[in-house]
Formats: structure tokens, sequence, C-alpha cells
């Protein structure tokens, strides 16, 4: 039986310090994140202790790739609400708190959308007046420069990774046509708007190898870096790195809960049928670059099938799996929720793109730049459509075009605000989440995996928590609940 | 694909609805291009002024 497909995202930002000439995004950055934990005055930093981004789900590690100690020094904060924000490669970047499902994975990552509104006006107050910084949720400057919106999901390390790869590859090169955000333009080398006036995905230009460990460079379409952040010997954390960062809610519960269900039934050997693709990179890019959604792609097989045609395939297959084994990995509701949102997606592509428009982010961009295209009699090279693109990235609620569209909401105002400082009640995440609420200043140190308490007198004590499903509130609410301090919470678990 | 489309013909759910949905359409066409005007003036208001220069000076350093 699958396990839990406990999940979470992690994006990076693109930023920009405006008014002040010449700028670091280093800095910039880092003032950022900054000016929203000093508001906050909860400040932990994280433990690199356990982190290993070298070590290949092949099975083998790659010297010389450490954890991002450079990096460390700058800002890296954990957050009440079990988040981890932070400066990577020079953007601001959040990582979701572990969620249970797609559902959660919403909500969280729209409160991190809030906590960097709440940081740019944070940070506005400390800069010099006139300077302001912006932050855009998007994967691409336009100019050949890609940063990325990773997703995260748990899977048993038992299942051959040979099997995941096959599985889930011709899945992430059409699942684009549900969660891509849509680009003006084209970065791959050699092509221009003129060939690719609009494209599916933001990301697609980017990626040149089917499997790899990179991550920054001829990124492949299954990333793996093995590192689980839990217990090594039962999981894996399969990183997804070919997501697009999504601003309709709608986007974002379908690319992670069909992804999720899909994993399911990886895990449980029930794809039933090798849709594997003949050239998934170069089938990547076609299916990004086409807007009639009709060009055929080649299977290894010789057959051929269109991106969505294979989207109804894995659609169906998931369909026969939630009959035959039910749905508990993802949840029962949140997995028949994914289910009937898939079906009505597909059919909107296929029947109406505007009846998409709602739901889709590529969808509702493209809509609305057309038109616009079309009421001034502009190109597609226009400065005037790239800014629009851009802006449709802008989380700044005045300047936001996202915001603009109609997009259909699936979370509230008030569990968005209320997930910006809690946990998911769901995961290890309530643990890390309560414990900072409750005792920053004996927590020391926090990763995903460990939190290590100073409750004075030696030595520090570390609090592992190699298994994600535990450290939850039903769990752990009563006795957290019940102590008094942190030396009597290290107490009555046994630490 | 010959078996995907065995299969979908007679999904009577997918079929149905576009039954339904077919004589609204030019209407709901209009409704959609009158929101989508009224989404355009609003976009105008908001758009930043110069998109030349900040379209040239949105640079990104790469990220993973």
């Amino acid at each position: 039986m699958a396990i839990r497909k406990v999940c979470g995202v992690e994006t990076e930002y693109g930023i920009v310090l405006r008014g002040a000439g010449e700028s670091n995004p280093i800095a910039a950055s880092s003032v950022l994140i900054n000016a929203y934990v000093s508001s906050l005055a909860r400040k932990v930093g994280w433990d690199f202790e356990d982190e290993s981004p070298g070590t290949d789900a092949r099975g083998f590690s790659v010297e010389g790739s450490s954890p991002p100690e450079v990096e460390t020094h700058l800002v890296n904060a954990v957050l009440t609400n079990g988040a981890r924000y932070y400066v990577d490669h020079a953007h601001p970047e959040i990582s979701t708190p572990e969620c249970v499902d797609a559902r959660e994975v919403v909500v969280w990552d729209k409160a991190a959308e809030r906590i960097l509104i709440a940081s740019m006006e944070a940070a506005t107050s400390i800069l010099p007046p006139g300077q302001e910084i912006v932050v855009h949720k998007n994967n691409s400057d336009g100019k050949g420069n890609s940063y990325g919106c990773h997703e995260n999901y748990l899977m048993d390390r038992a299942v051959p990774f040979s099997r995941v790869v096959s599985g889930i590859t011709p899945f992430f090169v059409t699942r684009q046509l549900i969660a891509g955000a849509g680009k003006v333009g084209c970065e791959a080398p050699g092509l221009s708007w003129r060939e690719v006036p609009f494209q599916l995905s933001q990301r697609a230009d980017f990626f040149e190898e089917e499997v790899g460990l990179e991550t920054t460079l001829k990124r492949p379409i299954v990333n793996t870096r093995d590192e689980p952040h839990c217990d090594a010997q039962k999981y894996r954390r399969l990183h997804v790195i070919i997501g697009d960062a999504n601003l309709s809610e709608v986007s974002t519960f379908l690319k992670v809960g069909t992804t999720a269900i899909v994993l399911a039934m990886i895990e449980d050997d029930e794809l039933g049928r090798d849709l594997s693709l003949a050239a998934p990179v170069h089938a990547l890019r076609q299916v990004s670059y086409d807007l009639t959604l009709a060009k055929p792609l080649e299977l290894a097989d010789g057959s051929k099938a269109t991106a969505l045609e294979l989207q109804w395939q894995f659609l169906d297959l998931a369909k026969k799996y939630a009959e035959s084994r039910g749905l508990e990995a993802v949840g029962e509701d949140v997995g028949a929720e994914v289910l009937r949102r898939w079906e009505a997606v597909l059919h909107g592509l296929e029947t109406n793109l505007s009846a998409a428009a709602k739901q889709l982010d590529w969808v509702a961009k493209y809509q609305v730049l057309s038109a616009y295209k079309e009421r001034d009699g502009l190109e597609w090279g226009d400065a005037k459509l790239r800014a629009m693109d851009l802006q449709y990235h802008d989380i700044r609620p005045a300047r936001s075009l996202a915001t603009r569209v109609g997009l259909e909401r699936l979370t509230n105002e008030e569990e968005v605000a209320s997930a910006m400082t809690n946990p998911p009640r769901t995961t290890r995440a309530w643990f890390r989440g309560r414990c900072l609420q409750r005792w920053a200043p004996a927590i020391v140190a926090a990763n995903w995996d460990s939190l290590v308490f100073d409750v004075g007198g030696d030595p520090l004590r570390r609090v592992p928590m190699m298994e994600p499903l535990r450290g939850t509130a039903a769990l752990l609410e009563d006795l957290v609940e019940s102590c008094n301090t942190p030396a009597e919470l290290i107490e009555r678990l046994g630490a | 694909m010959a078996e995907r489309e065995q299969k979908r013909k007679p999904a009577s759910s997918r079929t149905e609805e576009v039954v339904e949905e077919a004589p609204g359409v030019s209407e709901k066409g209009e409704k959609i291009k009158a929101e989508l005007d009224d989404l355009l003036d609003e976009i105008d208001e908001v758009l930043e002024e110069n998109a030349e220069d900040f379209v040239r000076s949105y640079v990104q350093k790469g990220g993973q």
C-alpha cells in the first residue's frame, strides 16, 4: 500500500530593489527576510547538520557537493508555521511546512505569498525613502535566467527509483497543461517570440536532461537528489524541480494533487501502462510551445499521442486506481476532489480554452494578454505584453494582475492568515511550529527532522523528528500543552 | 491512442455537459468579452508606466 504522500513546495521568488540604481539581490533578499523576522522577533537559526544535497537517489554521492554553507550566515529562519524562510541563490525562498495533502499545500503556499507581502511592507519601512523591494512569484526574468519552484513528496524507499523515473517522466512532460504558469516568448537558444509567441510553461526552456542531480544548470526532468530529511531507511523524498510557481490556487492544487496520486500509483505498481516518451526533453518543449494542444508526441513504443490524450490516460488510470485501491495515500476527500477538478480542466482545455481561464494560470494569462494585444494591435514581442507577463506574478496587491483576472479561490483569507503563523496540525510541522510559538528562546536550532533545545545546563538536547507523520497535533497536543517549560517537555518526551 | 478514443466516446457525463452548454455559448461568449474589456481597462490603471524600462531592468540571477 502506498505510503501517505506528505508534501510541500519551496519557491524562489524574483526580487528587485527599486530606486537604488545598481542593487545586489542577495543583500536585498537579506533585507527583505530580516525585516520580516525582526518584525516578529522570533528568529531561530537553521541547523545544517543533516543536509546532504549531493547524495544521489541512484545510489552514489557527488564529491564536493556540500550543504550551502556560504549562504547560511545570510538569513535562514524557521517560522512558527513550520516553514523555512531563507536566501537561496540570490533569491528569497520559502519552503512550506510539511503538509498532508494538496489542499494544505495550497493554504500554506498562499500564506507564504502573504509572508512575502508582509516582508515587502516591513522592508519599505526601513529602506531609505524612494526605495522599494518588489517580489515576483515567477520562474524566469525573460532573459534566460530561471529560478525554481520545487515540490517534495514522501516516497517509500523500497520502490525502485528506475520505476519512479519511467512512470513519472511522461506525466511531468504533459502536466504543463494544467500546471504551467504561461510565458511570453522563448528563452531556448536560437528561438524568440517570433517562433514561440507564448508558451504554457515558465520553465520548459531550461530543461536539458532526463534524469540527474543538477538543479541550477543542465536541469533534469527528474531530479535525483536523495536527501530524505527523515528516516532514510524507510523513505525517500522525491525532489521535483520541474514545476512552475503558480498563482492560481487550482493550478497549485492540481499540480500537487495529481502528482501525488500518480506517485502513489507508481509506488503500488498500479500505473498499469508504459507511457514512456521517445524523447522527453524535446517533448517537454513541444508541449510548452503548442498552443493548439493538438500536436502528437512520439511514444517509446512507436505510437503517438497528444499531451492532452496522455493526461486523459493518466486520469483514467488514476480513476481505476481510486476504485480498486482507494486514495488514502493522498487523503480520500482531497483525492476525490483532485480527480473531479482534473477531469473538469482537461475537458475545458479540450473544448474551449476560456472554460479553464478561472482555474489555470497559463490560460488566464494567455486570455488576458491576447485580449490586450488584440485591443491595442500589438505584436507578441511588444514590451507592454512582456511587462504584463511579469506583472501577472507581481504579488503586491496594488499591482498584481493574477489577483485581477478572476481566478477561482479554494481558500479563504482567514485560514490563509492563520497559516502565516500556525503550522499544519497533520504532520511533524505541528511540533516544530508549536514549540517555536511557545519556546523560541530555548530553541537554538531547527531543521526538518530535529529541534535542538537549550534548557540550561549541558548538553544541548536534540529532539529527532524522523517520522513526518509523528509530531502531529493528534499525537502530541495534549502532552505539549500540558508542559509549562521546555525542560519539562524534554523530560516527558524522554529525549 | 485508439483505446483512449473507444473509452471516451461512451463517457456520457462529458457529452451531456456539452449539450447543456451549447445553447448559451454565444451569450456566454459575449459576457466573457464584456468582462475582459472591463478587465483590460482596470489593468491599464495598474500597469507599470514605462513598460520598456520595466522589462529591461527586470534581471534576475539564475537559481535552482
